[in-house]
């Protein structure tokens, strides 16, 4: 009943990397220690930063909502572990733009203590799919593949339109990381369970768990978990190792076969896709009681002494981290945060590791690949861009700052997978430009409505003041006739009137 | 008889040249409608309704350009980017800013200085977008989303409790 099955959809173009996993997945899951302190940033999501509930000072046991929101786009934040809070207040992240953002630091008191009210939801199954999502919300579950965006908004977005599948991505594409494969290896049925909650959530009665072909382990214990748990609903796929087969757009077309439409979310195609960690993450919350306050998240790179995937408590440093793996190496140069492909640059590992954090990255030098050059129009960046996109064509019109073209070829499409980057000849850094013309656009864009808006009150300012203008003069006319209207004789008579009035006096 | 044939080929060649030629000059010295032109125009100047073009906000001064009157260059928030747009719409030439306006590119808004306020209203008045709100003898704000910057409230107030500052 679980055989992976092979008929598959085609992906456009892609590219087979060296996948560089074997170095963190030698061992099992190991258990970070818990750090003397923890950073919770208020922001883990997309969306609006949580507000915090707590005050300096306050004790606070693990699993306790530190942080609420009331945002249509948002998640909470829980404590990690048990503590007293010691400041609120800007602390170095990593995020795409700016470098701080506002943190809560509990100081652990070591005891680990949990709030009471982490007990299991009993039997999800009797709530509405309504009740669930919303229990969902309440546990700052967000999608734990790296794009953090608030779990229980994107099904209750989903569940809107009409649905056919749920896919549960277990494919992680990019080279180096291997947290999701170290989970469904040794949690398969969590991630099943999680699965069953979200079907119930989404009312549908079909779920494909997909994987990549070069993960027989997870494959297989994926597969056992389903033989237990015996729900027929679930079908196990297997799709080649390319990347990137784990986009989500790119992973609906692999397995039902069809094409996210330009500009479209999966649900267009009556499809949801969830990660595989999100799923065991959900579980946890809904079955056990215990909100997102871990994850699992691979400390890897030839920087590193002991590659490994941890079990790591959300708000402990990096530095703490990378130091249970045994260290850097002498030739540790770079910290990424994230794959290679996607992720980013960090200049300090005081960051803490975050709902986001699938991997931290440690590299040696990297290979001088040699200068930037002219393009010389060879078509390999179209041939292995997964959207089907022309990157060099995006790339002139991006330094022509050509918004209208940009829009016409598709730039808002552009996933920044980083194929096309990596098979230019000329060392053109596409995929950065890219990014760079997104934010511009936006801005643009934020501009153009702006200017808009000025133009309209500008407009109907004017033609108030012509109006007022017109009455004015109006009034002014009819004063004019009144004053024609009465005639000599009466205004004689009203200036006799006056002067006898002045002999009187 | 090719006589015949050639002749009248020639005939409706140089019928249709002319005919082409008058069509295009037309185009460029009556635009099809003025207003037209002037809309286009307009949506490309930044809608700032500063004044220091010299006209009472971008529109009259979108007008003046289409009627020939201004120079495309003197749009300083606009900067060279708008001046060359307006000539690539125009088919008019290239020009420099104007320098005679300096203008910072940064985007600012107004931002009133509240305790000082007396409520002379003189600010509100002077606004082109409506974006500060007062009544007469009470505070006055200005509401920063609708503000662009333009400087115009800073002169009439007489306490000088007006400043812009950049947007964060
Ligand atoms: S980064 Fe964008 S343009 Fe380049 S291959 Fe990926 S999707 Fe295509
Ligand atoms: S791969 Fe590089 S050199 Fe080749 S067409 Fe694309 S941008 Fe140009
Ligand atoms: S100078 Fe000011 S009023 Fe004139 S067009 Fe430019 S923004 Fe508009
Ligand atoms: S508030 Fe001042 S600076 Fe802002 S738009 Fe009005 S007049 Fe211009
Ligand atoms: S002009 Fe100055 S004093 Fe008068 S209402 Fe405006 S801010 Fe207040």
């Amino acid at each position: 009943m679980s055989a992976p099955t092979y008929d598959l959809g085609k992906l456009h173009g892609g590219l087979r990397l060296p996948a560089e996993k074997r170095l963190a997945t030698n061992q099992s899951i190991q258990l970070l220690p818990l750090p003397e302190q923890l950073f919770l940033p208020l922001s883990q999501h997309v969306g609006d930063a949580a507000q915090p509930i707590v005050n300096i000072g306050e004790r606070v046991l693990k699993g306790q909502l530190i942080a609420e929101t009331d945002s249509s786009l948002s998640a909470p934040i829980h404590a990690s572990s048990s503590g007293k809070v010691i400041a609120i207040e800007p602390w170095p992240v990593a995020r795409r733009y700016g470098n701080r953002a506002p943190c809560i630091v509990i100081e652990c008191d070591g005891d680990d203590k949990p709030i009471d009210a982490m007990e299991s939801v009993a039997g999800y199954e009797s709530l509405t799919p309504d009740d669930l999502l919303l229990q969902i919300m309440r546990g700052g579950i967000v999608g734990l593949g790296g794009a953090v965006f608030p779990t229980a908004q994107k099904l209750m977005a989903a569940i809107s339109g009409p649905l056919d599948y749920l896919i549960l991505n277990g494919v992680e594409c990019e080279p180096y990381i291997s947290c999701d494969d170290m989970l469904m290896r040794e949690r398969a049925e969590e991630v099943i369970r999680g699965a069953q909650i979200l079907m119930h959530a989404l009312q549908l009665s079909k779920c494909y768990v997909v994987t990549e072909s070069d993960k027989p382990e997870a494959i297989r214990s994926l597969g056992e978990a389903m033989g237990k748990i015996a729900d027929d609903r679930l079908i196990l796929k297997q799709v080649p190792t390319i990347y990137p087969s784990g986009g989500e757009d790119q992973l609906v077309q692999l397995v039902t076969n069809l094409e996210v439409p330009s500009g479209g979310l999966p649900t267009d195609v009556g499809c949801v896709v969830q990660n595989v960690g999100t799923a065991a993450a959900i579980h946890r919350w809904i079955n056990l009681g215990e909100p997102l306050i871990s994850r699992i998240t691979t400390i890897t790179g030839d920087g590193i002494s002991n590659p490994l995937n941890v079990s790591a408590r959300l708000g402990t440093r990096v530095a703490d981290a990378v130091e249970f793996a045994g260290g850097y190496t002498d030739r540790a140069n770079q910290l990424v945060v994230g794959g290679p492909m996607t992720g980013k640059s960090v200049t300090t590992d005081d960051i803490p590791l975050v709902k986001a954090t699938n991997c931290i990255l440690v590299l040696s030098e990297t290979p001088d690949i040699g200068p930037e050059m002219p393009c010389i129009r060879c078509g390999e960046c179209s041939a292995v861009c997964p959207i089907q996109l022309l990157p060099q064509q995006l790339f002139w019109y991006a330094c022509a700052d050509d918004e209208k073209q940009l829009r016409k070829h598709g730039l808002t499409d552009c996933i920044e997978c980083g194929c096309c980057d990596l098979v230019c000849p000329s060392h053109i850094p596409l995929t950065a430009d890219f990014r760079q013309a997104k934010a511009r656009m936006l801005e643009m864009a934020d501009e153009k409505a702006r200017a808009e808006r000025a133009r309209r009150r500008f407009e109907s300012r004017n033609e108030r003041l012509a109006a007022d203008k017109q009455q004015r003069e109006e009034e002014l006319a009819n004063q004019k006739r009144q004053a024609k209207s009465i005639g000599s004789a009466e205004i004689q008579a009203m200036l006799d009137r006056s002067k006898e009035k002045k002999e009187d006096d | 008889m090719t006589d015949k044939v050639s002749i009248a080929i020639l005939v409706i060649t140089s019928l249709a040249i002319v005919a082409g030629l008058l069509l295009s000059f037309a185009g460029r010295q009556f635009p099809a409608n003025a207003d037209d032109l002037i809309e286009q125009v307009n949506a490309l100047l930044p809608q700032t309704q500063c004044a220091q073009c010299g006209y009472p906000g971008c529109r009259p001064y979108a007008a003046a350009v289409v009627r020939q009157e201004a120079e495309i260059n003197l749009c300083p928030p606009g900067g060279q980017s708008t001046a060359d747009n307006l000539a690539s719409l125009l088919g008019r030439r290239e020009l420099p800013l104007s320098s005679a306006n300096e203008y910072t590119q940064t985007k600012r808004v107004a931002i009133i200085d509240e305790p000082l306020c007396i409520g002379c209203t003189k600010c509100r008045d002077a606004c082109p977008v409506d974006a500060i709100v007062g009544a007469h003898q009470y505070m006055h704000t200005v509401i920063a989303v609708e503000c662009t910057g333009c400087e115009l409230c800073l002169p009439p107030c007489p306490v000088d409790c007006i400043s812009l500052v950049p947007v964060a």
